[in-house]
């Protein structure tokens, strides 16, 4: 269960460092978007990557709950995203 | 500078054909948003539009001539016809080189545009109607209009997204004020609700998902809100020099007394506070009016929280202690967002506030939110004088377009 939940985190930086140009060694569970400068716009284009990514839709109330990494990690487990070994 | 005159409105839009269902509609809060029919929309998020509903094009056009128009161009035909004959516009050969056209769309003719693409890349057809870019161009809306009314002044295509019938309405005024022309059919027509735009708009994120009444989906200023609301349709009016106008003894609806355009140079998509503010100073400066004398204010009230807060801090920003004075609403809630058609009906819906003095309500207006303080007339209207109004349009692309309206002393029963 860690090493799905810590695949799954690290998956989530490698895709956020890359859309936004950063290195994944300077995102951890607590970085918010704020922080990154990820805006409305910026949020709509990262939920559409970890749904192609994931291969699963995120629902609106869902998407609305992520504003950090960690949150939007929860909110992926919560879709059961990564369970099934996806890469 | 030359004063300009409102002579004749015409609209089609989710609320029915003709500008007495729209102003109907919008007074009684009576919604149009529905499941969307113009395609399945089984899959998607967001199943339900405010659709132009029981429309009929072959009653309105000839075979050969509907060949040539995507919907947007129907809608403004249909609007256009409505606002020469509200105006009793008959125009003299020379005339018709002073008389011109200037129609908005956000969108163009997307309806074309779709079929095209899925008759090529999903059932691999390797060619299209050659019709197909004379339908889609956006300016097929306006040269349409020119070709039918016979108007060969200034002709003009605004694509300024949900600001843009308020930038064409705007500058047409410009064009009389200037004197290049002294007639102007000028709005806004557009008719998005096809399943590429759709997709589009829900990968945004901004789109309500249908609630279990979808009458009751669009909900501007409330805290349960679900967000925007697509909308079809067309809103165009006619614009004469006020020395025209009276010449001719033609009813005036209302002045169109100031209009201030401005751009963010902020962000693509979040609207800013500093620029729509100055947007709304510009129109009053013109119309010489003072922010006290502006009784209702038509919103761009999208029914995005982001809109609804901005546009609250907007109009506290440009009225000061005058915004809780203000009628202000939203009337998006029951013709939707009709993208570049939503400022020329909102327009409209401002000229006949100060016209017969009602303030038509915020509908679905359920449940006050604290971030929104201000008086959205929620779910009634509301009989009142109504000196000056604005309509407001802050599009994507932070690009901001305010129309001030004046009220003209009524010289007869409205028609006659």
């Amino acid at each position: 269960m860690g090493a799905v939940s810590d695949n799954l985190e690290r998956r989530v930086i490698e895709i956020i460092a890359k859309r936004k140009h950063l290195d994944p060694a300077s995102l951890t569970a607590d970085t918010t978007f704020e922080q990154l400068g990820i805006d409305s716009l910026d949020a709509a284009d990262l939920l559409f990557a970890f749904e192609d990514d994931f291969g699963i839709v995120v629902p609106d109330d869902v998407a609305r709950s992520m504003r950090s990494v960690g949150q939007v990690v929860n909110g992926l487990r919560g879709l059961n995203a990564g369970a099934a070994g996806t890469p | 500078m030359r004063r300009v005159a409102i002579t004749g409105l015409g609209a089609i839009s989710a609320l029915g054909v003709g500008v007495p269902a729209f102003w109907e509609g919008i007074v009684s809060g009576r919604s149009g948003v529905r499941r969307i029919t113009h395609f399945d929309p089984s899959g998607h998020l967001a199943q339900v539009a405010a659709e132009v509903p029981e429309f009929d094009p072959a009653a309105y056009f000839d075979d050969s001539l509907l060949a040539l128009l995507d919907p947007f161009t129907q809608y403004a035909l249909v609007a256009a016809d409505e606002a020469c004959r509200d105006a009793g516009l008959e125009l003299s050969e020379d005339e018709r080189d002073r008389a011109g056209v200037a129609i908005a769309s956000a969108m163009g003719g997307v309806s074309t545009q779709d079929k095209g693409y899925h008759q090529i890349y999903g059932e691999g057809a390797t060619r299209v109607h050659p019709f197909s870019i004379p339908r889609m161009m956006n300016n097929a809306a306006a040269a349409h209009v020119s070709m039918r009314h016979r108007l060969r002044g200034p002709t003009l295509s605004f694509a300024t997204a949900c600001s843009a019938a308020a930038h064409a309405i705007g500058e047409a005024a410009e064009i009389i004020r200037a004197g290049r022309a002294d007639v102007m059919l000028a709005g806004g027509t557009d008719a998005p609700i096809v399943p590429g735009v759709v997709r589009a708009w829900e990968s945004m994120r901004v789109l309500a998902p249908a609630a279990a009444d979808p009458a009751r989906t669009c909900r501007p200023f409330s805290r349960d809100r679900l967000g925007l609301v697509l909308g079809e349709g067309a809103g165009v009016v006619v614009l004469e020099s006020w020395q025209r106008a009276t010449a001719r003894g033609a009813t005036i609806l209302a002045e169109l007394a100031g209009y201030g355009a401005t751009a963010d140079a902020g962000h693509i998509t979040q609207p800013g506070t500093h620029s729509p503010a100055r947007a709304i100073a510009t129109a009053l400066a013109q119309a010489g009016l003072a922010p006290s004398d502006i009784d209702y204010v038509n919103a761009h009230g999208t029914a995005t929280l982001l809109n609804d807060v901005t546009e609250t801090a907007v109009l506290k920003l440009a009225f000061g202690g005058h915004a809780a004075r203000l009628a202000i609403s939203s009337t998006k809630a029951v013709h939707g967002h009709a993208m570049g058609a939503s400022a020329a009906l909102e327009f409209i819906a401002a000229v006949l506030a100060t016209r017969e003095s009602v303030v038509p309500p915020t509908a679905n207006y359920t449940d006050p939110d604290p971030a929104c303080d201000l008086d959205y007339v929620p779910n009634v209207a509301r009989a009142m004088p109504v000196r000056a109004a604005i309509s407001n349009s802050f599009a994507f692309g932070g690009l901001n377009a305010v129309l001030a309206v004046r009220v003209v002393e009524v010289q007869g029963a409205r028609g006659a």
